[in-house]
């Protein structure tokens, strides 16, 4: 059994723009995620970390086959699942679920909560043991919820619940990896924590790895063993989450970490903010050369001409840039 | 902007060419032969097939469309070789029951159908959105359910209905129309007065309905404008409310409104074939039904479904280009 | 010396089929020129619509508002809670004014960003719309929008959303206001530019000797930018102090609970998080006592379970720094210490 529940090998998802009318082709090309590399170890959290519109979310989405790879390689389980068919795709999801940020636009307002979460059973064909509502009950329960809330709606719920009730469903078919996008980041503080604490006793119970996709570094340095840092649609940097946040050596992730904001006023103001000048450039023409060079104070003539090569620093580390901190 | 316009227009003009070669093809599956129809009783295939040939119809479906589409521009002579009836540019057929170029017989026609349309759309424009702004702004209160009940009435009262009572009350037995001046055509500009003595009471009834519906349309987008984040940012600004309504709600509560208003009336121009019967317009709706029920004139038929089909077109194109001058993002694109 | 804003027992509420929702109870704050006042909490704790109704933007046929909130202008002080709508609309945008979380719906979609910063300015200033224009220009400059003279005609769709803040901000200040309402004016935005606009907020402050009101849920936000804090929670401030007092000294479990549950980039090794159980109250029924009670842990330690009957008072425990809390400084500190 390999070690990786997870690896994708170069993976590039490209969106076409249409034009307008019925006569006019494709425009050009959305580059969302760009050539990305990255494994999941069985049993660890991965945070995939970067600002709006690095492709984050689309990594997320491809990995579960809601959008078809452009190239590259996904490999789940030991199982290159890249050009699986859509039959054979139903029973790799059962072992890979996703967790989405919004909790209410994604549980259907007409349905009770013990019909969203046993949808998972009735969708693939499962007869759990000691029958499907006695499972939803255990699940319930297992996310914190109490199981004879089984016959309420959304509605009924807050947001936390919800995102809860989210988890359970997530659950139900016991999967090996969970793609949670943006968990947390609808919800108010203390609710946040309640749910951070609920994924972390999860992944102790029942062995679960995460890939965890956030835009809250604060949440993703709590939850996670490694963090992937993307920018317009590639990995500028993966290291071990301490390592990470203590000696950042690209110079985006030093920016991104420097722009969090610290709840404490003494470390909060005396550090070095480094501010990034500018917004993002479109993913549609990234600057030749490192895409973060536009942006960037270390920038060199070489930035702007070449790709900087992604080096394997150590078997958990990587990082793209030609002159690293 | 100008590259956006250049292209609605080239669009326009293909869907255009579209539509008529369609119409051609329709017209011709239906199974009616005209040439037979107007043959007399001592009727011999030879005579049909003559009759085919001065109607022009014993070509293929595609030939005949390229004729018309010609004498759109440059005239056309229609009838047997060499003794028939010249119709100047743009010819739009020649109909044989009534010896007449259906240009004319439109061109006729036509003053009725816009004098309608264009009093039914200033009619219902003005009382339709002052009616929905104004049950807007009331939410609640008496005025906006008054104007509920007026547009429960307009909804749900067929235009055959409605029509049928204004003539029976207002111009019958009030008396406030002469019966035998009924449907009389007067110049708006020469003779105002009889030009509203014919058309005031058919706009009114053709514009109740579209009133009505006009009223819920405003009132809810005006509703649904006034709780956006833009407006309560333009009430941070210490604008005062007349300014709110009138320069930010509105230009965003009715833009849409422009859209349907443009083919309403489109679509109007094309002929109003209740309301003219009822009130003895001789207009466009009129003369299709006449020519579709009594004479089977397909010329005539084929000339009035093309301008109306070429009507909502070209309306669709110049709606297009007003929303994009209101909404920047349209421009965008 | 009384300061510029001075919200005193600001009570809100909206009737609705459900019953009264008080979203805002007995609330005083205040704010001094130069001064960031930082007005914390989650959804529903009543933060904006406090401060929604000193700019008097409340839909006043659907809500009750009561109490003081005064503004101390040169001209002298008006209380803009009593004072007539049209007294208020005058100092709105000209002496106070309101930035939002969205700058993209905060900004209308037909008019061009120059026009919109324009229209402001000629509310309060006589001039032709080239003056207004050079001066929307100017505004934008300031407010760091790069080749302002090329963007001026663009509408908000064509902006990012860092530079729609900025362009929102740019307006709001066209009129020179001396108070500054910003209601999660970074919430909608990465990181990276959350750090550019709050830098600019802090320039044009200085700049400006404004009084600003930070409205937010992010305590690391909070504790860079604001001198005094007030936590509310259940629509009532529950902890007034400086940031000092708040993030070092807090004195209520509310705020206590807050600090612990938020995970800190600085706090190396994870440790686990320590959540709030429960949820926050509903407006329409709050607890009857503190509004807090039913998710606190030291409720067994006041004496004759007062926290449930009875609502504690907003009481000075040092100086300038309140709580609404029965237990004293000295019983908190000690159960805190038992805890640990």
């Amino acid at each position: 059994m390999s070690e990786n529940i997870l690896e994708l090998n170069n993976l590039t998802k490209y969106f076409p723009i249409k034009g307008k009318g019925i006569l006019s082709g494709t425009k050009g090309l959305v580059k969302a995620v760009d050539g990305v590399s990255l494994t999941v170890k069985r049993g660890e959290t991965v945070g995939l970390v970067g600002e709006s519109g690095c492709g984050k979310t689309t990594v997320g989405r491809t990995v579960m086959k809601l959008y078809e790879p452009t190239s590259g390689q996904i490999i789940f389980d030991g199982q290159d699942i890249t050009d699986i068919k859509r039959k054979e795709m139903k029973i790799v999801r059962s072992k890979m679920q996703m967790i989405f940020q919004d909790p209410f636009s994604s549980l259907n307002p007409r349905h009770t909560v013990g019909t969203i979460i046993s949808s998972s059973f009735t969708i693939h064909g499962i007869e759990p043991e000691g029958g499907i509502e006695h499972a939803v009950g255990e699940l319930l329960e297992l996310v914190g919820l109490n199981p004879e809330h089984i016959n309420r709606f959304p509605h009924e719920f807050s947001g936390g619940q919800r995102q809860r009730i989210g988890i359970a469903r997530a659950l139900a078919l016991k999967p090996k990896l969970i793609v949670a996008d943006e968990p947390v980041s609808a919800l108010d503080v203390s609710i946040q924590a309640q749910v951070v604490n609920l994924l972390d006793d999860l992944q102790q119970e029942l062995g679960l790895s995460y890939l965890f996709v956030a835009h809250d570094l604060s949440v993703v340095q709590h939850i996670s063993d490694r963090v992937v840092v993307m920018y317009l649609g590639k990995v500028m940097e993966m290291a071990p989450t301490a390592e990470l946040f203590k000696h950042p050596r690209h110079p985006y992730t030093k920016a991104l970490l420097s722009a969090v904001p610290v709840a404490d006023p003494k470390v909060g103001r005396s550090r070095e903010r480094i501010i990034l000048q500018g917004d993002l450039p479109s993913p549609v023409n990234p600057p030749a050369g490192c895409v973060f060079n536009t942006r960037c104070w270390k920038a060199q003539d070489i930035c702007r001409t070449e790709i900087p090569e992604t080096i394997q620093i150590s078997p958990l580390q990587t990082l793209a840039c030609h002159f690293p901190e | 902007m100008l590259k956006y316009v250049s292209r609605r227009i080239l669009y326009t003009t293909i869907l255009l060419l579209i539509v008529s070669l369609s119409i051609f093809y329709i017209f011709d599956l239906i199974p009616m032969d005209p040439a037979r129809l107007i043959c007399s009783k001592q009727c011999t295939p030879a005579l049909v097939e003559a009759n085919r040939h001065r109607l022009g119809l014993d070509v293929s479906v595609i030939e005949q469309w390229w004729r018309f589409i010609v004498g759109l521009f440059a005239g056309r002579t229609f009838g047997e070789d060499g003794i028939g009836q010249f119709c100047s540019a743009p010819a739009l057929g020649y109909s044989f029951p009534r010896h007449e170029c259906v240009t004319t017989i439109v061109a006729n026609a036509f003053p009725f159908t816009l004098s309608l349309a264009v009093g039914a759309f200033i009619m219902w424009i003005s009382v339709g959105v002052s009616l929905g702004v104004l049950s807007a702004r009331k939410k609640g209160k008496f005025a906006d359910r008054a104007a509920s009940v007026f547009v429960l009435v307009g909804t749900s009262l067929p235009t055959f209905i409605s029509g049928i009572l204004i003539l029976l009350f207002i111009v019958l037995k009030f008396n406030l129309v002469n019966p035998l001046e009924l449907g009389d055509w007067h110049n708006p500009f020469t003779e105002p007065i009889g030009w509203l003595n014919t058309f005031f009471f058919p706009c009114a009834t053709l514009a109740l309905a579209y009133a009505a519906t006009y009223t819920r349309f405003t009132r809810s987008n005006v509703i649904e404008t006034s709780s956006e984040d833009y407006i309560r940012t333009a009430r941070a600004k210490g604008l005062t409310e007349r300014v709110i309504l009138r320069k930010h709600t509105l230009r965003a509560a009715l833009a849409p409104i422009v859209t349907i208003a443009g083919l309403d009336f489109a679509g109007l121009l094309g002929g109003a074939v209740i309301t003219e019967g009822i009130f003895g317009l001789n207009g466009l709706g009129k003369l299709s039904i006449k020519a579709v029920t009594q004479t089977y004139d397909l010329p005539i038929i084929v000339a009035t479904t093309l301008i109306a089909s070429t009507l909502v077109l070209v309306a669709n194109l110049l709606v297009d280009i007003t929303y994009a001058f209101i909404d920047p993002r349209v421009r965008a694109e | 010396m009384s300061k510029f804003l001075e919200v005193r027992n600001l009570n809100v509420s909206f009737p609705t089929e459900d019953g009264m929702v008080r979203a805002s109870n007995g609330v005083t704050y205040s704010v001094g020129l130069g001064e960031t006042l930082a007005i914390v909490g989650e959804s529903g704790s009543g933060k904006s619509v406090s401060n929604l109704a000193v700019m008097g933007l409340h839909n006043p046929t659907r809500t009750e508002i009561s109490g003081e909130a005064i503004l101390n202008l040169k001209s002298g002080s008006v209380d803009v809670i009593s004072a007539d709508t049209e007294t208020v609309r005058k100092l709105r945008g000209k002496e106070m004014a309101m930035i939002f979380q969205d700058p993209m719906s905060a900004l209308h979609p037909f008019f061009s960003i120059g026009d919109q910063i324009a229209e402001a300015w000629h509310l309060y200033n006589k001039g032709s719309k080239a003056d207004g224009k050079n001066k929307a220009l100017e505004m934008l400059e300031l407010v760091g929008i790069p080749d302002a003279a090329k963007r001026i005609n663009d509408f908000p769709h064509q902006f990012s959303g860092g530079m729609r803040q900025r362009a929102m901000i740019a307006m709001a200040l066209v009129n020179n206001p001396s108070l500054l309402i910003a209601d999660e004016p970074t919430t909608a935005l990465d990181v990276t530019v959350q750090s550019q606009i709050l830098s600019l907020l802090k320039e044009l402050q200085i700049k400006f000797n404004m009084a600003i009101i930070l409205i937010t849920h992010d305590l690391g936000v909070v504790a860079e930018f604001a001198d005094r804090i007030c936590v509310m929670y259940g629509g009532r401030i529950v902890e007034d102090g400086t940031v000092e007092d708040i993030f070092y000294q807090p004195k209520h479990p509310y705020t206590l609970g807050l600090l612990n549950s938020v995970p800190r980039i600085t706090a190396g090794t994870s440790h686990r998080l320590k959540a709030i159980p429960g949820q926050p109250p509903s407006l329409i029924n709050l607890p009857k006592g503190c509004s807090f009670a039913p998710r606190c842990e030291y409720t067994s330690k006041v004496a004759g379970g007062k926290c449930s009957t009875e609502v504690p008072t907003l009481d000075v425990k040092n100086a300038g720094h309140l709580s609404r809390c029965f237990l004293s400084t000295e019983s908190l500190n000690n159960l805190v210490k038992d805890k640990a």
